[in-house]
């Protein structure tokens, strides 16, 4: 598929002063952002910043208490199914079910988001071949190694060819080589027109991102590419920006 | 329903391919039916007894010879002296020990009247009025057979047992069980299913998908559900060919509420797994806070009526007591619906209550 020449100012996400409110606990404090077609968007923020929160509003899985958002055109507070069916998402545990193989865990997950049987078959058989499982595919996945879990998570998280993608800190205990391999899957579904929204704790990750914002105390404090946010800051490198404002934060990590 | 298929056919994998879970779905069932229905029974059958008789002439050797034959007695051993009597107790061969005096014969021809000791082991005081009665009862028959025609005639009251002449002890506990199994299957299983789809991250998963909330849950207790209907169906095969217990009323009734029965388990399995994130505490939850009472209090081990007032009130929570008043009623009394709809209603009642408490705490757990 050819990158649209104007991919890059189609707004696929758009907050405005989303806010999340837990009794006196504002875990979301206003924030605004736009993220773009095709774009790899950095969540990051220290543990607790909110970021899980505000996640959670843009997968329609929390209603925001003021403010407004809209993902892939739809409103978060009043069309979160229609967004449901437009996103696909992959937590830090990677949510594979280890007792089922890994054939029966696409076509598990192709069937819950409505594809049709010979859709699911064709999917099926192109993502064997792409992440080379076609061996394997018979194999439980409690016997893949974490790296092979992780690539076969993200792939099914996109099988339904979604807007964007969510990944919640989609790289934990894997080591360097396979998360490079794996941003490089990233890279492909967003030359492909996906948007990926992630969070991660790896700030040469952040590095990957096409633009980063980093949340402090429940607030976006910085929002650019990583080159603008270094020059902003000083900083030779993004471990030091981020440093910089969360260093200033008040709340204590969960 | 493409969704629903997809869904259901991947509970079903998890179901069959851990050993565990199949065991105590097909397996623990069996177990306890034939655990309950032939090991641990309170019935009494061939207990072992001594006699001390001092007489040892043709009347007291026949009474003696019928105690011997009916099923419910052994004679071990024949004591010569009454101090052996508390020897032969106190070493726990026999259970009972029966003491005809001399000259049986001779008085009861003479006097018609005789006094015969039965000394029993009190130690399970049940168990020893239980041959004490069966004891009473021979003897009586022993002396109609064989004075009817000497004596006049005697008035004697003659108990019957009603719904339950043979006193069969599997009249109560095929009941229990099914209770019991049900609470297990429905109740604990579903909750460990739902929890450990939170444990793994799965759940996450699933509720960012297209799929309803509601759906998720339906679909993960529908075969946990029908789990339940083929185990309700082994419980009442065996029960009828293995320990010969009739289902006296109907047999559809019997399975429709006990489907009732396990809906409310299956809701109160929902209501487990909506309160905590760890299969541990399920299970805990499940098997300290429901099955214990559902053994303790539902009537099915220890009668109600013994019970101290506030216990009898507690006991009114567990749903297995209701669950056990139909099952008795129905299949060994034979009744219909129209003297259990007390029960049926409160079972309901509960369903109805334990599903709203899980909408409200799932909807917390979302926001």
């Amino acid at each position: 598929m050819s990158k649209l020449a104007n991919n890059e100012r189609e707004v696929v996400i758009s907050a405005t002063e989303l806010t999340k409110q837990f009794g006196d606990f504002i875990a979301t404090n206003a924030i605004t952002f736009e993220v773009f077609r095709g774009e790899i968007f950095g969540f990051l923020g220290a543990n607790g910043a909110g970021k899980t929160t505000a996640m959670k509003m843009l997968c329609g899985l929390s209603t925001p208490t003021r403010g407004r958002a809209t993902v892939a055109g739809f409103d978060v507070s009043t069309e979160s199914e229609k967004i449901k069916k437009n996103i696909g998402y992959m937590s830090q545990k990677f949510s594979l079910y280890e007792d089922l193989t890994v054939t029966e865990n696409i076509r598990f997950y192709a069937g819950i988001y409505g594809l049709s049987i010979p859709v699911i078959k064709e999917k099926t058989a192109a993502l064997l071949q792409q992440l080379n499982m076609k061996s394997q595919k018979n194999v439980l996945v409690k016997a893949l190694p974490l790296g092979w879990k992780q690539k076969l998570a993200f792939s099914i998280a996109i099988i339904h060819d979604p807007a964007v993608v969510f990944l919640d800190e989609p790289t934990g205990g894997v080591d360097p080589i396979t998360r490079r391999e794996f941003w490089e899957m990233i890279y492909a579904a967003t030359n492909r027109g996906t948007t990926a929204f992630v969070t991660t704790h790896y700030m040469d990750e952040a590095e990957y991102c096409n633009r980063i914002s980093i949340m402090v105390d429940g607030k976006i404090e910085a929002l650019g590419t990583p080159a603008d946010l270094k020059s902003k800051f000083n900083s030779e490198t993004m471990d030091d920006v981020f440093l910089k404002l969360a260093r200033n934060a008040k709340r204590i990590g969960d | 329903m493409k969704q629903f298929r997809a869904f259901i056919k991947k509970e079903w994998f998890h179901i069959f391919r851990d050993r565990k879970t199949v065991f105590i779905l097909f397996g623990m069932p069996v177990i306890q039916i034939l655990i309950f229905g032939f090991a641990l029974t309170n019935e009494v059958k061939n207990a072992n007894i001594a006699v001390l008789d001092y007489s040892k002439d043709a009347k007291s050797i026949q009474l003696i010879q019928k105690i011997d034959a009916s099923k419910y007695f052994d004679v071990y051993s024949s004591l010569n002296r009454a101090s052996d009597i508390d020897k032969v107790l106190k070493s726990g061969k026999v259970k009972m020990v029966i003491v005809v005096p001399q000259g049986f014969t001779q008085s009861l021809e003479a006097k018609h009247k005789v006094s015969i000791q039965l000394i029993a082991d009190a130690s399970d005081p049940n168990f020893a009025t239980t041959l004490f009665n069966y004891g009473t009862s021979i003897i009586n028959d022993f002396q109609k057979q064989y004075f009817i025609e000497k004596i006049p005639l005697v008035v004697t009251p003659e108990i019957r047992m009603l719904y339950n002449p043979q006193l069969k002890g599997a009249f109560n506990f095929v009941p229990g069980v099914m209770a019991m199994v049900l609470m297990l299957v429905s109740t604990m299983m579903t909750s460990i299913a739902i929890v450990k789809e939170k444990e793994l991250g799965t759940m996450e998963v699933l509720l960012a998908s297209p799929l309803r909330p509601l759906l998720i849950i339906i679909s993960k207790t529908i075969p946990y559900l029908f789990l339940s209907l083929i185990n309700i169906t082994t419980i009442l095969l065996l029960s009828v060919f293995v320990l010969d217990l009739p289902i006296n009323g109907s047999v559809f009734l019997l399975v429709i509420l006990s489907m009732l029965f396990a809906i409310t388990c299956l809701s109160l399995g929902i209501l487990i797994s909506s309160s905590t994130n760890s299969q541990q505490v399920a299970m805990l939850i499940s098997l300290m806070g429901l099955f214990l009472p559902t053994i303790m209090l539902s009537g099915f081990m220890f009668p109600i009526e013994n019970m101290p007032l506030p216990m009898q009130f507690i006991s009114n929570l567990v749903p297995a007591k209701w669950y056990f008043y139909i099952v008795k009623d129905v299949m060994i009394k034979g009744l219909g619906i129209g003297s259990i709809w007390k029960e049926v209603l409160v079972l309901f009642g509960m369903t109805i209550f334990f599903l709203v408490i899980s909408i409200k705490k799932f909807k917390l757990y979302l926001s």
